[in-house]
């Protein structure tokens, strides 16, 4: 029963999800031009602003498949 | 400035009642013993995800932000928006470490990150260190989100002469004191619901009409000098702007939610789950504050720095005047008085937040530990109401009687300092390896050097950093707390093997850090559980 517990918050290969975000907006040589811009927007800006959003559902991902796993380790608590 | 914009004015003014109320009635929210620091000082634990959404959101995205990214964006250009890429980092951070925070404060009924790293190091040398770093990093924080009250109230057109001008200032405060004193952590949460929706609607009524009026994308970067579109290439031998950008955004996400409001808003949540989703929901805000930072470029765009009108203003205020200037000039009166009531409202959440986190610490990691040892559930919950009127009332004499820029620049060194308690509350979530002697020497050490970075670069964030030649100017905060680590990871075995240390017990567990196995479910389909709710163990 106690195993439950450790396996909780150990290491998720979904964690890698999180370093994808950033290494993307932390390294400015990837995104500090003008073209290609987006309805007069620069790159430089709606690359950013989309990498919000794409934070955002890899946050998600992550959020569920962790989230699984608690559920796959004590069925029948819902119940 | 000498005409005062009457419709806005009461509109402004109708909407500051209305949250007063809200403020007060807040007190019969939810339900809980006022008496009692954890339900005065963190709403008894008991905001489920939504709630959290908006107070944290309330709590993070402060009203200085709104008014000095965009005044940011609209003097130096690009480099403003590293406020983006920072508020897309801080998620994977609250995602891992604050879930198990929130676990062991709720295990052991711990109020402040000083009371974790209290009972799990042992030592109340530490502890204070971790406390007196919280309170003075945000004192200036209270004062710098009067300071974007100010400029609203200013916009308005109300100037009086000397100490008359800053009346609307007096008063926004007493009430912000009063609500705070009679419901506690409850007014900031449910006003932030009313500023969040206010602000939402503020921002994207602004980057939809105001782009539309200008003639779209193109023509307002088209305005915007070549020079502040992008950030400048980094010359030979140095990683330049690009250094500066990325360690800014960096050690502003590291440092973000060690502030002890920060802390204070995710202890809140009535489950590590709330917070965890709240993870994925909050980069809401962050897309608002992207796309307000592009206010500044609306701001350049329009010229609203040229118009006569405005230009009483931009003297008082310098660039913290673009917003509001940019708002007046291109909305109907009625929805300035909405924008600016948005704004003022959103400095108010903050500030409460901020003098409730500060009135928390003091309580439980000064007094408690060095004066009162053994004090009543009520006499605790008092001292704390007391402590946080003094505090605002520091902030607000400050912001009266000194110079905006020492604000600022007190500001900056704040960052800085409270940056420095991030191994003992940040790794001390995750190991107790660390000598609790050697976090102490640590924290020295980075406030030590940070400080004098700071000065020796003129109170600018970034520190000219020079290894063989190579230069890479970066956050000051950020290098130094890495300076930080490295001092406690040399001295830990050092001091364990001269037996220096407390010696004292971790009283956390490992099984502590995790949801308890049956809370799991529970929590998830009934998040707002009563408090104080404790798992079957």
């Amino acid at each position: 029963m106690n195993g439950n517990r450790a396996r909780r918050t150990g290491w998720s290969w979904w964690y890698l999800l999180f370093m994808i975000q950033f290494v993307a907006v932390l390294w400015p040589p990837f995104y500090n031009r003008v073209e290609p811009s987006l309805g007069g927007m620069p790159f430089f800006y709606w690359y950013q602003l989309l990498w919000v959003i794409i934070g955002a559902i890899f946050t998600a991902i992550v959020y569920f498949a962790t989230d699984k796993r608690t559920e796959a380790v004590g069925p029948g608590l819902n119940s | 400035m000498h005409d005062v914009n009457w419709t806005a004015l009461i509109i402004f003014v109708a909407l500051f009642a209305f949250i007063t109320w809200l403020g007060f009635a807040a007190a019969h929210w939810r339900k809980g013993d006022l008496d009692q620091l954890h339900e005065w000082g963190l709403g008894g634990r008991r905001f489920g995800t939504v709630i959290t959404w908006f107070l944290v959101g309330g709590d993070l995205y402060t009203a200085y932000t709104f008014i000095a990214v965009p005044a940011l964006a609209f003097g130096a250009g690009a480099i403003a928006f590293f406020a983006v890429p920072y508020t897309i980092v801080i998620y994977p951070i609250l995602f891992l470490v604050f879930p198990r925070l929130w676990y062991v404060c709720h295990k052991h009924q711990y109020i402040t990150p000083a009371d974790f790293v209290r009972g799990r190091f042992g030592n109340r040398w530490l502890a204070l260190a971790v406390t007196v770093t919280g309170i003075v990093a945000t004192m200036p924080y209270i004062a710098l989100q009067l300071v974007g009250l100010q400029v609203v109230i200013g916009g308005l057109g109300i100037a009086g002469n000397g100490y008359l001008g800053d009346l609307p200032l007096v008063i926004a405060f007493v009430i912000l004191a009063a609500f705070t004193y009679s419901s506690g952590l409850r007014a900031p949460a449910s006003i932030a619901i009313v500023k969040d929706i206010l602000i939402y609607i503020t921002a994207f009524a602004a980057v939809i009409v105001i782009p539309i009026e200008l003639g779209g994308f193109a023509k307002i970067f088209a305005a915007v000098p070549e020079q502040k579109v992008l950030l400048a290439s980094p010359g030979p031998n140095t990683t330049g702007a690009y250094g500066s950008y990325a360690t800014l955004a960096l050690g502003s996400a590291l440092a973000l939610f060690l502030y002890p409001h920060s802390m204070t808003g995710i202890l809140s949540a009535s489950s590590g789950h709330a917070i965890r989703r709240n993870a994925a929901m909050l980069p809401g805000y962050s897309l608002m504050l992207g796309l307000l930072a592009l206010l500044g470029f609306f701001a350049i765009a329009a010229s609203v720095a040229g118009l006569p009108e405005y230009a009483a203003g931009f003297k008082q205020f310098g660039n913290n005047f673009a917003v509001p200037a940019l708002l007046l000039h291109f909305f109907p009166s009625w929805f300035v008085g909405i924008a600016f009531a948005a704004i003022g409202i959103g400095a108010l959440v903050p500030a409460a937040i901020m003098s409730i986190a500060s009135a928390n610490l003091y309580t439980r990691n000064i007094h408690r530990e060095f004066i009162n040892r053994n004090p009543t559930d009520r006499q605790e919950a008092q001292m704390a109401k007391w402590v946080s009127l003094i505090v605002k009332f520091g902030a607000l004499v400050f912001t009266i009687f000194l110079p905006t820029q020492y604000a600022i620049w007190l500001q900056l060194l704040g960052g800085i300092w409270i940056i420095q308690t991030l191994p003992a509350v940040m790794l001390g979530a995750y190991t107790r390896w660390f000598n609790d002697w050697a976090l102490v020497a640590g924290w020295a050490a980075g406030i030590v050097v940070g400080t004098v970075m700071a000065v020796a670069a003129n109170f600018a964030p970034t520190y000219p950093v020079t290894i063989a030649g190579f230069g890479f100017p970066g956050y000051t905060a950020l290098y130094t707390v890495i300076l930080n680590v490295l001092v406690a990871v040399v001295l830990t075995p050092a001091l364990n093997a001269l037996s220096v240390g407390s010696g004292a017990a971790d009283e956390t567990a490992p099984a502590d850090y995790e949801p308890p196995i049956r809370a799991v479910a529970h929590q998830v389909t009934q998040p707002a559980a009563p408090y104080p709710q404790r798992a079957a163990e």
